[in-house]
Order: C-alpha cells, then structure tokens, then sequence
C-alpha cells in the first residue's frame, strides 16, 4: 500500500536531514574552493583578489609542506600498524574462556572513551614528562637516564598516544568480527589434527579480514584529522617535526590567518581523504546489499 | 557444544588478559590515583601507588579557581543539545528510508554518509568566518549546529540499521488491523524503536562530549566546554598534576560510564553497521 501520500509523507520526512546535509556538504567547501583562489588575509582586510593557482603553488613550495605530509602518513601507518597488530591479538585473546572477561573487556576500552585532550595531557605532563613523568621515575629507578619523548621523538610520542586512544577501537571490532566465527568449523578443523596456528592462518585470518579493512579505513578517516593531540603537547615542533597537513592548515588559517594558503592547504586534504573514503564506501555498499 | 578448555589454560589466559587489560588501563587509573594526591605527592621522584595521604583538596580547587561547573554544564547542553537536535532531525529521515525505501535509497544514504568523510580542517575557514559573521563565535548554539550536522550522518545511519530489523510485517498486520498511521507509529513502531533510539542517543552523546577539532577552535572563555577547558592546562602556568587530574577525571568519568553500557553499540554506530 505504498500510495502516492505515503510517498509524498516520506519526502517530507526526508528533505530537512537531506536539506541540511547538503547545505553543510556545499556552502562550506564552496567557500573554501573559492577562498583557495584567493590572496585573503584576515590581517589585511579589503586586500582580496584573485589569484590563481597561487595559493596551491605556495602550499606545495612551504617548506613545511613535506614534512607535514610525510608526518601524516608516518602518523596514520604507524597508528594503523599498532593498532591492527595489537587488536588481532588483543581480540584472540579475549575471546578465550576466561574469568571476569566483562571486566578485562571494560579496562582494554577505556581509553577509547577519554576525550584527546585528557589523553594527550596525562601523557604529556604523568607518564612522558622528562623531569616529574613516571617513566622518567622508573628510568631512575632502573638507573637510567629519563628519556625527554617530545623534544627527542615527538611524532613517535604522539603515535603512542594516539594507538592507545584507537587500540580499544579495533580491538573491539575485531572481537566482534571473530564471536560470529563459525565454532564448528573451528572444532572440525581442530578434530583433523590442525594446529592452532594452521587454523588462526587459515581460518581466523581470513574471517576476520573483512573487519581489518573496515577498521583500517574508518581509522584512517579519522586519523587524518588528528589535531587535539598535537595542539597540547608538541604544537607541531620542534620545528615541524610533530606538524601535519590538518596542523599545517589549522595554523595557515587561524594562526597566520592567510585564509587563502590554508583554504588552499584544506582543499588538498579532502582530496586525499576523499582517496581513502572511495574504498570505505565501496565495502560500504556492498554490505548495505546483503 | 561447549568446549572442553582445561583449567589450568583458563587460569593462564586470565593472567595474561588480566595483565594486558591493566597495562592499557593503567594511565587514567593513574590519573584517577594522582587526583587524590597533594601537589607535592603528585611530582614525588618516588611516587607512590596507594600509600599516600588520599585528599579531596584538588577537587575543591579546581572548582573554586576555574568556573569548572560551567565549562561541565557547557559540554552537557553541546553534547545533549546536538543529540536531540540530530535525532529530531534523523529520525524521520531513517524512518521513510527504512519502512517506504525508493529506488534512490540506497545512493542517498551512500551519498549522506560521505559528508562525513570529509576532513574538518578543509572547511575549517568558512565555518570559522560565517560563525564569526553570524555572532555564533564560541557560543554554545554555534556549537550545537555544527556538532548536530557533523554526527548527522551517523545518526542516520545508525537509526537505519536499527529500523531496518523491525519487520514491516508486524506494521502491515497492524494495517490490516484498521490502524491508522498515527496508531501505528504510536502503538507498534515506537515500542521497537526505542531501544536503537536509546543506543544512538548514548553512542552521540559520547562522541559530541569527545569532539576536539571544532569545540577548540570554535570556542574562546565563554562556551568552552571540558575539551577545550582541559586544554588550557597544556600551558605552562597549569602545570598542576595533581588539580590537572582532577579536573580530568570529572571530564571523563560520565562517558567511561556511558561508554561502558554501550559497547554494541559502539562498534555498530562507527563503523556505520558494517560490523555487527
């Protein structure tokens, strides 16, 4: 009974989110577009014009732009490398018969639920701070000298910080993935004489690859907008050993207030987010079919 | 079937999982522990674990010195207030996608869910100039707009998935029945749909009291809730561990709680019903 008023009552119904989403979608990005062809600072009001592909030019030619891109894909693989590592594991071992296994799953999701800014902090200031940190007290301890993380390796105390924010994320999609495991399987595997390590290659691996890509892509996605984390330890240094492209525009724009550079710099990172967001919706789709 | 699994292996996985689970626990059980130290104690060159002189003076503290209870209340109205606000929104939508789906369906949810795909810092300018234009700037309905449309999609989605597992059956029987649509959306829809209503409430709730690109830049003294609140501890002057951890303690404690109940649904909402 799919009449014509309750079609016209389903449009209705649709049109505010569809309105909104799209309104959201185009006028932003538009006006980026549009300021990345411009020359457009805050500080010097009344002074726009039209300029090209300057701005774009600038951003390639910054002497940041390298290290910030090489600093994002350092940080969004090292990150992925961790956390898909560790939540296989961390996943395997979950799903083992064991006792108060609630209680162990609500410790290892924890961090997940912390806010970047807490994270980043107690990090920074509790465990990594070279002087007062508690792992600077055991390097005492241990009789070694404390280890100053930021100034010494600044991308990789952040990649620290921020696995430990997304480890819980995988781990639980993983541990999800791997309950709807087919057990029979498994036990018929096993009755064949199958080793453990012959069934998690043949058989675990295999099941739980599906959930790995949708792990590794929706991280990526937000792994590439990681800002929080840098603005309150490193601030993008020393120098622009911590920066990365969302860091780079986010001071382009709001610290320099060049809105032309840093529109042109956010163009570049919905393009490359977009390249990963084509394969995150394609299996996506096809799930949606099923 | 259950399996046979020997006691002496499950005793070992419990140590091992027990080991683990704590280690990844560990700095906010720190954080936790250091809340209830003195300044003194909380940069003690030999910390200690638990024996230490437990005091609630870093609480007391920092509501006195900062207007802590505002910046709370702040994250309160930006994390409820763009959950009801995206729901009133995404309800109706996921309800017409899900019970009346069209040839388009399909390609719109596709289509809504790539507006989350795009990277906040590539509109960061505009948002940046039209809140400032629009007198939005670090004001809590500012935030609440662009929080509300930046979890839309997943509220949608989320709410699809949901409303999908409800069997248009039950609705056509209801039909039949001589229901009317009022009835029917009363009577038999509400009643399924309040629990993935429930889940994506909580699950957003979470992620708008987590959000840490636009609550930061969008903010200054006024609005600022406990994300960009916390923040400012990074400078030098806030170096107080013992107050910092207490402050952030408060922060986190409601979503560790929240968080805890809704686990299902955490896998579910991010990773938009792709993993279930």
């Amino acid at each position: 009974m799919a009449t014509q008023a309750s079609r016209t009552a389903s449009r209705l119904m649709l049109s505010p989110a569809v309105v909104l989403l799209f309104l959201w979608m185009i006028v932003p990005l538009g006006m980026t577009v549009y300021f990345s062809f411009l020359r457009f600072n805050l500080l010097m009001p009344g002074t726009e014009e039209f300029t090209g592909f300057e701005n774009y030019l600038y951003f390639f030619t910054d002497p940041a732009f390298w290290p910030a891109l090489v600093n994002t894909l350092t940080l969004v693989l090292g990150v992925l490398v961790i956390t898909v590592l560790g939540g296989v594991g961390l996943a395997v071992l979950l799903d083992q018969p064991m006792w108060g296994q609630g209680i162990v799953r609500i410790l290892v999701i924890a961090p997940f639920l912390v806010m970047p800014s807490v994270s980043a902090l107690v990090w920074k200031n509790m465990l990594m701070n070279p002087v007062n940190g508690l792992f600077a007290a055991a390097a005492r301890g241990l009789g070694l000298e404390p280890f100053d993380f930021f100034a010494e390796a600044p991308l990789a105390s952040i990649i620290t910080i921020v696995a430990w924010q997304w480890l819980p994320f995988a781990t639980l999609i993983l541990l999800t993935a791997l309950q709807s495991l087919d057990r029979e399987q498994m036990e018929a595997a096993e009755m064949d004489g199958a080793g453990p390590f012959w069934r998690f290659l043949h058989l675990t691996v295999p099941h739980l690859m599906r959930a790995i890509t949708v792990v590794v892509l929706i991280q990526t996605i937000f792994l590439l907008s990681v800002f929080a984390e840098i603005l309150v330890t490193t601030n993008g240094g020393p120098g622009t050993a911590s920066t990365t492209l969302t860091f780079l525009v986010y001071m382009q724009s709001m610290l320099q207030f060049d809105v032309g550079l840093g529109s042109a710099g956010g163009i570049v990172a919905v393009i490359l987010a977009n390249i990963v967001a084509i394969f995150l919706m394609r299996m996506i789709g096809k799930n949606l079919e099923t | 079937m259950a399996r046979e699994v020997s006691t002496g292996r499950k005793a070992v996985v419990t140590a091992i999982a027990w080991g683990i689970g704590l280690l990844i626990f560990f700095p906010i059980l720190w954080t936790v522990l250091t809340s209830f130290k003195t300044e003194g104690e909380a940069i003690n060159p030999h910390p200690s674990f638990l024996f230490f002189d437990w005091t609630l003076e870093n609480y007391h503290t920092v509501n006195e010195r900062s207007d802590y209870l505002g910046h709370f209340w702040n994250s309160v109205v930006i994390a409820l207030g763009s959950t009801l606000l995206g729901l009133l929104i995404a309800i109706p939508a996921a309800w017409s996608m899900a019970f009346v789906p069209g040839k388009r369906t399909k390609d719109l949810l596709m289509w809504m869910l790539s507006t989350k795909m795009m990277p906040a810092v590539g509109v960061l300018v505009p948002i940046y100039l039209l809140a400032r234009d629009t007198g939005l700037l670090d004001s809590k309905t500012g935030l609440v707009i662009v929080l509300t449309l930046v979890n839309l999609p997943i509220i949608v989605w989320m709410l699809y998935t949901y409303f999908k597992e409800i069997p248009g059956e039950i609705l056509e029987a209801a039909r039949m029945d001589g229901a009317s649509l009022g009835a029917e959306i009363l009577y038999v829809l509400t009643p399924m749909a309040v629990p993935g209503i429930a889940s994506t409430l909580l699950l957003n709730v979470i992620l708008a009291w987590n959000e840490s690109f636009w609550t930061l830049n969008l903010t200054a003294a006024n609005s600022a809730p406990l994300t960009a609140f916390i923040a400012s501890y990074s400078s030098p002057e806030g170096l107080f561990y013992a107050k910092l951890s207490a402050a952030s303690t408060m922060a986190i404690a409601p979503i560790l709680i929240l968080g805890w109940f809704s686990q299902k649904q955490l896998v579910r909402g991010l990773t938009f019903g792709a993993v279930k």
